[in-house]
């Protein structure tokens, strides 16, 4: 399996490493050539102004749309804001899921946390233990809508993560903590 | 399963989250739309860009909180603003109107000559200034969460940033070589806290994301920062005190993220107007220098 870190701008390389981590291949993508022969692609976190501004910029747009309808794409905060349908203002976005989506959701940096989640669905990859989220200037899931499922929950059942197909979107940074288990969740989804 | 704030992960994550990108000193709401229009991570707020500080001499503070405030409703992305040196009361109300970022400044004049902030006191994150490995570990052993070059504010003129980076990056390389025995008088050699160089020197980079700052002005200014292994950029003045800071702002951006691709820096190189004017650093009197401010 080859596996692409969009990276345009963001924490690409902590989901490199992640992934190298696990024995995957990578491959920074910046063009739309360099997706080519990949079977799955990462878009990090950053900002999501700038990442969608970039993918403009150099004609990503298309190709990328096209690759998440045949392969698999998770998006980390910025990324799960680029590949939702709808955030409430106007800003270059994927819209591959049926997910509407707040930027900014939880205030500005001093607001920003770590939490504890349950996240049953990493069943698959054979370890449920509580999975140490976080969440940085986190945007979050208003609404899955039909064909998108729930896969994590606050507390207060606001939606963190959801799924459609091989397509993946998490508000909060699985590339940041050690914890491999949301990459090896990623790559059996591509299965 | 409570939510915990302000730990070091959530500190640094930010920082993390800004990598690959460009930070635009900013001084007006209009400017700070200009640079997020242009692609920009986050803003630094300040009533004077570095050049004009430079310029006018006298004191410089913390800006107007109004005037912050002004640009965190303007824009979506992260706002960073500036204290001085040791002035903690200055990052207290920074942090109380609600900032993304400190940087406690060398562009201000300090506040005080042998301590910094206590930035662990603190839930707001902050980045520091460094001019080698020694000066940037002693600012995260503080608590700084980000660490950027110091280069020379206000100069346009590339130099001391490079020699900067290539300080601290070449420290890094000489201690990955460096046996046990030798690290305590490392630590001791350079005034850093021997735990971090144990950290650094394991993690073969700094704990912390570190950015270039000081004297950027041109879009291959910033990719030379980059192939020599900065994480991002600072702009201070380069962008707005150039002819079209619109356009040679969108070009620093796209120069960022394919620092590695020279036929895409010339093309995004081409006709971007007047670059600011620029003072050369050697012609600079010592005295005028603010590089060497941070102990």
């Amino acid at each position: 399996m080859k596996i692409g870190v969009l990276a345009l701008q963001g924490d690409f390389i902590e989901h490199q490493q992640m992934l190298e981590g696990i024995g995957v291949q990578v491959i920074q993508v910046r063009l739309p050539a360099h997706l080519q022969k990949l079977d799955g692609l990462i878009i990090p976190g950053g900002e999501s102004t700038t990442i969608g501004k970039l993918a403009v910029d150099f004609d990503l747009l298309e190709p990328l749309r096209q690759f998440g309808r045949e392969r698999g794409i998770w998006g980390t905060c910025a990324g799960a804001i680029f590949l939702s349908k709808d955030i409430h203002r106007q800003q270059p976005l994927l819209q591959l899921m049926d997910i509407t989506v707040s930027r900014n959701a939880f205030g500005r940096q001093v607001d920003s946390f770590e939490i504890t989640l349950n996240v049953p669905a990493l069943a698959r990859v054979g370890d449920t233990s509580p999975f140490r989220a976080v969440f940085i200037r986190a945007p979050l899931i208003d609404a899955v809508q039909e064909g998108a499922e729930v896969i994590a929950s606050l507390p207060n059942g606001r939606i963190v993560a959801a799924r459609q197909g091989k397509l993946l979107a998490t508000s909060f940074h699985p590339e940041l903590t050690g914890d491999d288990r949301f990459h090896r969740f990623f790559m059996e989804m591509l299965k | 399963m409570t939510e915990e704030k302000a730990t070091f992960a959530v500190k640094k994550g930010l920082a993390q989250m800004l990598k690959g990108g460009v930070i635009m000193d900013v001084v007006t709401a209009e400017h700070a739309k200009i640079a997020e229009d242009a692609g920009a991570v986050a803003v630094m707020a300040l009533e004077r860009v570095p050049a004009d500080i430079r310029a006018d001499g006298g004191v410089a503070r913390m800006s107007d909180p109004e005037m912050i405030l002004s640009i965190m409703d303007a824009v979506t992305i992260p706002v960073m603003a500036k204290c001085r040196i040791g002035h903690f009361v200055e990052a207290q109300i920074l942090e109380a109107i609600g900032v993304d970022y400190i940087d406690e400044s060398e562009v201000l004049t300090p506040a005080d000559e042998e301590h910094h902030v206590d930035k662990y006191k603190f839930n707001v994150p902050f980045v520091c200034g460094a001019r080698n490995l020694g000066e940037a570990l002693r600012r995260v052993g503080e608590g700084a969460a980000m660490i950027r070059t110091k280069g020379e504010a206000g100069t346009g003129d590339v130099v001391e940033a490079v020699r900067h980076a290539r300080t601290v990056l070449g420290q890094i390389r000489r201690l990955q070589n460096l046996p046990d025995e030798e690290l305590m008088s490392f630590a001791k050699e350079n005034g850093a806290p021997y735990e971090l160089v144990v950290e650094t020197r394991k993690l073969g980079r700094m704990p912390v994301v570190n950015f270039a700052a000081g004297g950027i002005a041109t879009p291959a200014d910033a990719a030379l920062m980059m192939q020599l292994g900065v994480d991002g950029v600072f702009v201070g003045s380069g962008i707005f005190k150039s002819g079209d800071p619109a356009r040679r702002a969108a070009a620093i951006v796209k120069s960022v993220t394919h620092y590695n691709d020279p036929k895409i820096l010339a093309e995004v190189s081409r006709n971007l107007g007047e670059p600011m004017v620029g003072r050369q650093i050697s012609a600079i009197p010592d005295s005028e220098l603010i590089a060497h401010r941070g102990w």
